[in-house]
């Protein structure tokens, strides 16, 4: 028979160094797509002035300081300054809201702000604002290691978000696992498959020609499978994302990365 | 590129292959080479072979030079009709086949990814490519 204290044991095994799962990638072999680029992309990426997604952050950071909706404030009347307030948030994104009982995107956090404390029109995923918005406060972030989905609260939906990132769809009928763990480093029709770290959203992907969320970039996946893509903010997506989080633990935020 | 029809021609497969032509005819073996090439057909999404003019050639499966010496007619028109014959853990997908599964796109959905025709076109040109 198994003790109870056999199994505390083992819990706290788990704890230290989390079981890989079948196909999982071991922490040490975890790279970001920043690894797989070639040198000019990288370069764009390292320098400020010649990151696009700089751009997005500055508008995101005079879009913070502005005052609007019938409640007339700026989330910096509540949030102070961004550099302290902001610090290591997006790395822990998405996180459960107990109200809600479910967890959120760093979008959805900033949509129900928006909407609940400073009464303004709400923002539509992937406009402008939502995107500079998340990206200066992801930038706040940089070089923080990830840490999203280690809530307890959170476990059954990174489980879902596990679940379906294993399961084949579409006409295709592959499984993001099938590309992103079984055949990174290879190519596709001649373009290199990485590992699907979310470490730099959002992010600017040159054939895009703009910054684009996580949830853009899995969507595009799906359709590439001929799958139905998820709705923007389903909870499939959200789950998808939070598993994508949790599988990238302790690699650093870059946002705004670039990607080709 | 997917097909209007969308009730399956039907087959039969004897041992390892699927020996009579889907659609009673042989293919074409030049469309056959211009399909595999077009990337709406996926294939060289996965595999390269003997296609000096394209650069976008993947490297997820095996290259398809030489496949007409390793595989017969009846062998290749059953991998494309359904590869997961062969390995059923496959990422190769099954060309003709609309059920079983999950989540497919509106315009793609109860379509095979090619049409019977199409499929006797491609099986005619892998068997050309020998070495
Ligand atoms: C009236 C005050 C107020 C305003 C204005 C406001 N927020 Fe908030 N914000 C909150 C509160 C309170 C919370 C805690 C969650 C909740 O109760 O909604 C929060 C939570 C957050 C969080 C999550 C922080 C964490 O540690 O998880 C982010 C990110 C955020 N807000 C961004 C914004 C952005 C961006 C704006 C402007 C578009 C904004 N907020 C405007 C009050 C405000
Ligand atoms: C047929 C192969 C294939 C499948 C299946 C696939 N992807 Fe991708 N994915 C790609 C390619 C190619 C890219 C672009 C290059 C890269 O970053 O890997 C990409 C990019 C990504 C990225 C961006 C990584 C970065 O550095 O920004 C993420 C995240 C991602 N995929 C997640 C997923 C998820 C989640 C699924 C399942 C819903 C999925 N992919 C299914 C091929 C695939
Ligand atoms: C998603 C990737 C993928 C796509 C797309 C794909 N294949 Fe394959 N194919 C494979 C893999 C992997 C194998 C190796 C055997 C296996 O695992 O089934 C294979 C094996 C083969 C073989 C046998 C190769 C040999 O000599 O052993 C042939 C022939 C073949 N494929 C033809 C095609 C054709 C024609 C198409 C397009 C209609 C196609 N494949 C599309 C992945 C793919």
């Amino acid at each position: 028979m198994i003790s109870w204290r056999a199994i505390a044991a083992a819990t706290l095994l788990a704890a230290a160094a989390p079981v890989l799962l079948a196909g999982e990638i071991p922490p040490d072999a975890r790279r970001s797509g920043y690894a797989f680029m070639g040198a000019d992309t990288r370069a764009m990426q390292d320098d400020d002035t010649s990151n696009p997604g700089m751009l997005f952050v500055l508008d995101g950071e005079a879009l913070w300081a502005k005052k609007i909706g019938s409640a007339d404030k700026a989330c910096a009347d509540c949030h102070g300054d961004a550099q302290s307030s902001m610090k290591g948030v997006a790395a822990r994104y998405p996180a459960f809201d107990k109200a809600l009982g479910r967890p959120v995107t760093l979008d959805q956090r900033i949509i129900l702000c928006r909407a609940n404390h400073q009464q303004a029109t709400p923002l539509p995923y992937e406009s402008r604002d939502l995107l500079a918005l998340s990206a200066f406060i992801a930038h706040q972030s940089r070089g923080t290691p990830i840490t999203a989905g280690d809530d307890p609260q959170a476990k059954p939906f990174v489980e879902q978000g596990r679940v379906l990132y294993m399961q084949r769809a579409g006409q295709l009928n592959l499984a993001c696992t099938n590309c992103h763990d079984d055949n990174f480093d290879k190519r596709l029709a001649g373009a290199p498959i990485t590992q699907a770290q979310p470490t730099g959203y959002p992010l600017y992907r040159l054939e895009w020609q703009t910054l684009g969320s996580l949830e853009r970039r899995l969507r595009s996946c799906m359709s590439g499978v001929r799958a139905q893509a998820y709705d923007y903010g389903s909870p499939e997506l959200v789950a998808l994302e939070l598993y994508l989080m949790s599988r990238a633990h302790g690699l650093p935020m870059e946002t705004p990365a670039v990607r080709p | 590129m997917p097909t209007q029809a969308n009730k399956l021609l039907p087959y039969t497969i004897i041992g390892d292959g699927i020996p009579v032509s889907l659609t009673g005819s042989p293919g074409d073996a030049a469309r056959g080479r211009a399909l595999v090439l077009a990337r709406t057909t996926t294939c060289i999404l996965c595999h390269s072979g003997p296609f000096p003019e394209t650069r976008f050639q993947g490297d997820l499966a095996p290259d398809l030079t030489g496949t007409g010496n390793r595989w017969s007619v009846s062998q290749l028109r059953l991998r494309l009709v359904d590869a997961s014959r062969f390995n059923p853990d496959t990422i190769m997908p099954s060309y003709y086949r609309n059920d079983g599964l999950v989540r497919v796109g509106r315009n793609f959905a109860g379509k095979p990814i090619l049409s019977a025709a199409e499929i006797e076109d491609i099986v005619a040109f892998l068997a050309t490519l020998r070495d």
